[in-house]
């Protein structure tokens, strides 16, 4: 036992006060709970079975798919769906089942890593707002508020047609994508930081931090940051969605791969005007898209509400 | 529906027990209460967080949140069974039998809406039409000395105050006369003027409206004060119950005794003897516990405890307590040494004063407006001393902590610590400066960095403020988390996994980590229960007669205040009003306004000062009144002098400062002949 | 309450014009020459200094800036690099026609929308309350022309025939026709509306029923009926207002492609026709144009919860 120094008589060590649930369920074990209540949700099941099958067919599609993607070789044009192809030939006679399983991958290549670098620079920007707050977030505050009154797709149209104005035709890589849509992001997630981090800054130990010297840096990254983690995470699985939309709503306005590489946008755009005669076409891959969409969501909405708690 | 018997009690429950459903899991919350509350009397249930207080009173008015449910026993109010009421006569008895008044007045009334509007509602609820609505309204808050109520009737709630709120709600309560009132703490929050005045007008309420009372509350001291039976929870049990006056003057049931020991009264002081603790953990919600609830605390506990659930002994007339050796039951041992720390080693005041602070303003402006929060405060402090500091809402106790702490800059006036003057800004003060000052603050959840451990905390501390880092930090830390009186383990922790009175704890080492000579407790134990608070004190008062720290302890609780502080400070819309020796400050004789709130407020030893009442609101810090700002509400005015002219910061005794146009030697009379009676013209 | 709706106005301007300059930035920094854009590889140099010169992208940025906004305030956004018309001879019916096209979604989307998320809010935790909370949150993501191209299938010439599968040119067609040839289109973008919509009210609702102001309604004695109606809507519907406001300006973004889709000549499909032909005076002009009905709404729509918010509207007197 530890010494108390002066004549103060030694006195056994009181632990009092009320016990918190949080001892009676220990963290770990309220993490435990916590994890296995992730785990059993169904919407989170689904959510991850839908999202692990499209990475697959993302990374494996080639050696999945059971036909070529751009073989134009089977003649026929707008065959409906039968044994031999389940969901069908496009307008090229091109095998639709292949086409959207490899299609997954122009999506999948740029989604993650957009949505990696809105998160990482709108976190950055949010928490030095929402920290220093003054001139410093009122002039940022008013350029975010400028930028996010321009849907983001209108937005990458204006940014990614300036940017590939010299050439001729819209040649669209992946980096550029990643890039414009990451940079889109930015503003929205630095906004739900903010807020966050609005609410800590006002709490004690931030206080506590200042009257021990720390620097502005150390507060933000060391005692601020650590507490904001959750909305941060929640943002980037949301932001996750939104990029999948957005890759996939820029893909269908031409902004994106260019024919014949499997697409999924790209394939709704190209086929649309026949629909009526071969709707297959169309709704495949538009069924590719809203389940992939819908399955980042759900584990989006899973982890909220189980961060929420 | 049987009709309700002209003589039935008010409120009988009959083994109630309450359960909440948690993660999947049945827990426990109420474990067997019965208890009667007879027609136009006023009954207490006292008890610390979690005991099941405030699930009672959501039971018997059916409004339990949807995990919560009564497994067994009954709940008659004014001869209905209250929990078989459905539909139309669940809304009846809710209009016509009983109302209940919470804490936080202002989120209990809709903020869209007129407060008129909300207040016909409940006339119009009973057949009436607009007009003779309204009528009834005004008259309603007439009843509860509201002097303008048709502007207040006008108004929605956020241009109210606290106080004005509150008695909205207790004139929309009995306006339908109903036969129990139920007040869930209802001048927690408030200050202590206001709640003065809002505890009178519930008492004088109750009488003229002949309402049956449930009053629950932490305080001992309201509860004494407002009602005639005082039942004890813990734990979800009714361990003790009686008369107010035979239970607190001859309690029996050790956590009783236990309790009133916790708490400082009558004029205790730390250098004269040491508040007592109870050992161990109030237990958490829905655990299974052995026969007697309170065994695992008990100083008196035997194995009979353990097996044998006490029944209801009676040991008075209408007194039960359950406690097998309730006749023993105030020779529970002491938990804490009673012998003081200081065993009364005087501080020198030979010395440098460890604190100078000169003439210490301080004024924001905001929307236009000048706002004087703090106006000139001059005050000095020994090594190893405390000062209090007293004040309502806008006293400006919590600028003056935080421009001693460099956390706001003063607009004029210095603070110097050992003679050195301290640079106005945070930012600007030495690593030297910052630790010699440092805080405890009031709430230990937004204290404490949620995500870093116990050790994590401190260390970073000691290295930023005495500069030791790595073994010698971590030898460091271990010394800390003893001297706090916490197990080593706490150090791996982090701040979920504490309990509030452990957090503080932390808080507290970490104050200490730099070895600081001046530490503002502010309102350090507030947000803590009572037997939590006694140990917390126990503490403060240990380090500072080690290590000769002082404090600067701001807290609403004058009980607290007094024991703890060697002087006082009262502060009144940012003036200084007086600055004395604890024991002359509260004795007197004393300012005015100092008399008004020390009779304000309410003590387990019951009225011993006549009652001052003040009249209106606080002033807003805007618009001071001219002159001596207090001359608005002062009983002891004296006449033009105060409005022309603001009375200068004497030294009316040695060591007595005080702001006051009146002569102590007429003050001394005064108070001691005839309170609350306006001096005679100078 | 003045000096608030003065303060939004200012704040909104001072973003307006922020917008203003990142656009024009955008549009006539980083592509570089409009004469080699326009007149293409083969032109020659001269060539392409004339026709630059005639448009003036010679002098300075500032001044060009300053010179696009002046004519921009009084309504004259400048000339197609194309042809040479007024921008404004397109940009003002396609503008008028994606308003109406918006409106009508709104129209379709806001009741059912405000009555699902109250309902799951009063449901909350229960079947009801799932399943629709899932079922907004996925159509929230989906995009628009997904859901179009999918509602197109299902309801257009293919299969049901219930309704034409292009919005196409109506100059004189009548109300009615209109309303018939619009309503998919209107579908997918009110449906993924319904998603934010159905939400937000939910959220709104559900704070409100636990709030200690409709705890103490009830223990008056007031059904359940009036507590929801006097007491809880109130509160619940002003962020709401706010959601309905913002997504007013977002709904811009599913214009485009839903346009695309339905070949419905609106701002939208006339920003992304701009933007394919390299016009980059109708494309400057329909993104600003997008961003103003993104301030105005979020205006309208502050003013609106600051005059059913008296907290806002006045101040705590004495």
């Amino acid at each position: 036992m530890s010494s108390l120094s002066g004549n103060v008589p030694e006195l056994p060590v009181i632990v009092e006060g009320r016990v918190p649930a949080a001892q009676l369920d220990s963290p770990s074990r309220v993490r435990r709970d916590t994890l296995r209540q992730i785990l059993r949700s169904p919407t989170f099941v689904i959510g991850a079975l839908v999202t692990l099958f499209w990475v697959a067919c993302a990374l494996f599609g080639e050696s999945i798919a059971p036909h070529d993607p751009i073989d134009e070789s089977f003649e026929a044009s707008y065959v409906s769906p039968s044994w031999d192809f389940p969901f069908g030939l496009d307008r090229n006679g091109r095998d639709i089942v292949s086409r959207v399983i490899v299609g997954s991958r122009s999506v999948l290549e740029v989604a993650p890593a957009a949505s990696i670098l809105g998160v990482v620079l709108g976190s950055l920007l949010g928490l030095v707002m929402g920290y220093f707050g003054g001139w410093v977030d009122n002039v940022i505050g008013r350029v975010i508020d400028a930028i996010l009154a321009i849907p983001l797709i209108v937005l990458a149209i204006l940014v990614l047609t300036a940017l590939s104005a010299s050439s001729e035709g819209i040649s669209i890589s992946p980096l550029k994508l990643i890039m414009v849509v990451g940079l889109a992001f930015t503003p929205i997630v630095a906004r739900t930081v903010r807020s966050a981090v609005l609410v800590e800054r006002d709490l004690d130990y931030v206080q506590a931090a200042k009257l021990r010297g720390e620097r502005a840096p150390y507060i933000m990254l060391a005692e601020i940051l650590p507490n904001v983690m959750g909305p941060i995470i929640v943002e980037l699985t949301v932001r996750l969605g939104y990029a999948v939309f957005a890759v996939a709503t820029l893909a269908f306005l031409g902004y994106g791969p260019q024919p014949p590489t499997p697409d999924w946008g790209l394939e709704i755009a190209e086929q649309y005007a026949d629909v009526s005669l071969a709707w297959w076409a169309v709704v495949f891959p538009a069924l590719a898209i809203a389940s992939l969409v819908v399955a980042i969501n759900l584990i989006a909405d899973t982890v909220q509400q189980v961060l929420d708690q | 529906m049987t009709a309700p018997e002209a003589s039935a009690p008010a409120l009988a429950l009959r083994d109630v027990e309450i359960v909440y459903r948690v993660r999947g899991h049945d827990r426990e919350v109420v474990r067997g209460i019965s208890l009667t509350v007879e027609q136009a009397s006023s009954y207490g249930l006292v008890g610390e967080s979690g005991c099941g207080k405030s699930t009672v009173a959501l039971a018997v008015v059916r409004y339990l949140p949807r995990n919560g449910r009564v497994t067994a026993g009954t709940v008659e109010v004014a001869g209905r069974n209250a929990l078989a009421l459905r539909g139309e006569s669940l809304r009846r008895y809710r209009r016509d039998v009983v109302s209940m008044v919470y804490q936080n007045p202002g989120s209990a009334l809709n903020p869209s809406l007129r407060v008129g509007r909300q207040l016909n509602e409940v006339f119009e609820l009973r057949g009436a039409k607009r007009g003779e609505a309204r009528e009834r309204s005004l008259a309603a808050l007439r009843e509860v000395n509201i002097g303008d109520p048709d502007s207040v009737l006008r108004r929605y709630p956020h241009q109210l105050s606290g106080g004005m709120q509150q008695r909205v709600i207790i004139a929309m309560s009995l306006a339908t006369d109903p036969s129990l009132l139920i007040l869930d703490e209802p001048t927690t929050g408030l200050d202590a003027t206001v709640e003065a005045e809002v505890l009178d007008l519930i008492a004088e309420l109750q009488e003229r409206h002949r309402t049956a009372v449930l009053f629950i509350s932490h305080n001992l001291g309201v509860i004494r004060k407002m009602c005639s039976r005082i039942g004890v929870l813990y734990a979800g049990e009714l361990v003790e119950e009686g008369p107010t006056e035979q239970l607190l003057g001859d309690p029996r049931h050790p956590y009783t005794v236990g309790l009133l020991r916790c708490i400082p009264r009558g004029g205790l002081d730390k250098d004269h003897g040491r508040l007592d603790t109870i050992p161990g953990f109030l237990p958490p919600i829905g655990v299974p516990l052995p026969a007697c609830v309170f065994v695992a605390r008990c100083g008196l506990a035997q194995e009979i405890c353990s097996d044998q659930k006490p029944p209801d002994y009676v040991v008075g007339p209408d007194h039960h307590s359950r406690c097998h050796f309730h006749e023993h039951a105030q020779e529970l041992p002491r938990h804490a040494d009673p012998t003081p720390a200081r065993n009364g080693e005087a501080v020198d005041r030979e010395r440098t004063p460890l604190l100078r602070v000169d003439d210490l303003s301080k004024t924001f402006h905001q929307e236009g407006r000048e706002i004087k929060a703090l106006a000139g405060v001059s005050a000095l402090l020994w090594e190893g001393e405390t000062l209090g500091l007293v004040g309502e809402s806008g006293s400006g106790k919590t600028t003056f902590a935080r421009t001693l702490l460099g956390i706001v800059e003063p607009t004029s006036g210095t603070v110097q610590i050992d003679g050195r003057e301290m640079p106005a800004r945070l930012l600007n003060r030495s690593s030297a400066d910052v630790a010699a000052l440092q805080i405890v603050f009031q709430n230990p959840d937004s204290a404490l960095n949620r995500r870093h451990t116990v050790r994590r905390m401190l260390k970073r501390t000691l290295t930023k403020l005495a500069s030791i880092s790595g073994r010698a930090a971590d030898d460091r830390a271990d010394e800390l988390v003893g001297q706090v009186r916490l197990p080593e383990r706490v150090l791996s922790a982090r701040p979920t996994a504490l309990s509030g009175g452990q957090k503080q704890r932390v808080s507290i080492a970490r104050a200490f980590a730099g070895e600081p000579r001046l530490v503002v407790c502010d309102e350090p134990t507030s947000a803590l229960d009572v037997s939590v608070q006694a140990a917390i004190l126990n503490l403060l008062v240990d380090l500072q007669a080690t290590k000769r720290t002082s404090y600067v302890f701001i807290s609403h609780d004058l009980g607290v205040v007094r024991y703890l502080s060697d002087r006082i400070a009262v502060l009144y819309l940012g003036r200084l009003m007086e600055l004395g020796p604890a024991e002359t400050v509260f004795s007197g004789p004393h300012h005015p306004y100092t008399e008004a709130l020390l009779s304000a407020v309410p003590t387990i030893e019951g009225e011993q000062r006549v009652r001052i009442d003040l009249e209106g609101e606080i002033p807003s810090a805007a618009s001071p009144p001219s002159g001596c700002v207090f001359h608005t509400r002062c009983p002891r005015f004296l006449g033009e002098i105060c409005v022309a002219e603001e009375p200068p910061l004497a030294e009316v005794e040695p060591g007595h400062l005080m702001r006051c146009h009146i002569p102590i030697e007429e003050l001394r009379r005064l108070q001691t002949t005839a309170p609350g009676e306006p001096a005679l013209t100078p | 309450m003045l000096r608030y709706i003065a303060n939004r106005v200012a704040l909104g301007l001072v973003s307006l014009l922020l917008l203003s300059m990142m656009i024009y930035a955008a549009a006539q920094v980083l592509p570089g020459n409009p004469g080699r854009l326009v007149l293409g590889r083969e032109a020659t140099a001269g060539a392409v200094e004339e026709f630059n010169r005639s448009l003036g992208v010679d002098r300075p940025l500032p001044v060009r800036y300053a010179d696009w906004l002046s004519d921009a305030v009084r309504g004259d956004f400048g000339s197609n690099y194309t042809d040479g018309r007024p921008v404004t001879d397109d940009l003002i019916p396609a503008l008028q026609k994606s308003l109406f096209l918006a409106l009508f979604a709104f129209v379709i989307c806001i009741p059912f929308s405000i009555l699902a998320g109250v309902f799951a809010a009063m449901r909350r935790g229960r079947a009801e309350d799932r399943a629709i909370t899932v079922t907004g949150l996925s159509l929230a993501v989906i995009p628009e022309f997904v859901l179009g191209a999918v509602l197109v299938t299902v309801f257009g010439p293919a299969f049901l025939g219930w309704f034409p599968g292009i919005a196409g040119t109506l100059f004189e067609a009548s109300f009615l026709t209109k309303l018939d040839s619009l309503f998919l289109p209107a579908l997918a973008l009110a449906l993924v509306l319904f998603g934010y919509i159905a939400r937000m009210a939910r959220a709104g609702t559900i704070e409100a029923l636990d709030a200690d102001y409709t705890r103490t309604a009830t223990l008056k004695g007031l059904g359940r009926r009036q507590v929801l109606g006097r007491h809880v809507l109130r509160n619940a519907l002003l962020p709401t207002i706010a959601v309905i406001a913002t997504n007013m300006g977002y709904l811009f973004g599913g214009i485009v492609a839903i346009e695309r889709l339905f070949g419905y000549p609106g701002v939208g499909f006339l920003t992304l026709q701009s933007a394919t032909i390299k016009n980059f005076p109708m494309l400057q002009a329909c993104v600003l144009i997008i961003g103003i009905v993104y301030f105005a709404a979020t205006l309208a729509g502050d003013l609106l919860i600051s005059a059913l918010n008296p907290r806002i509207r006045l101040t705590r007197q004495g």
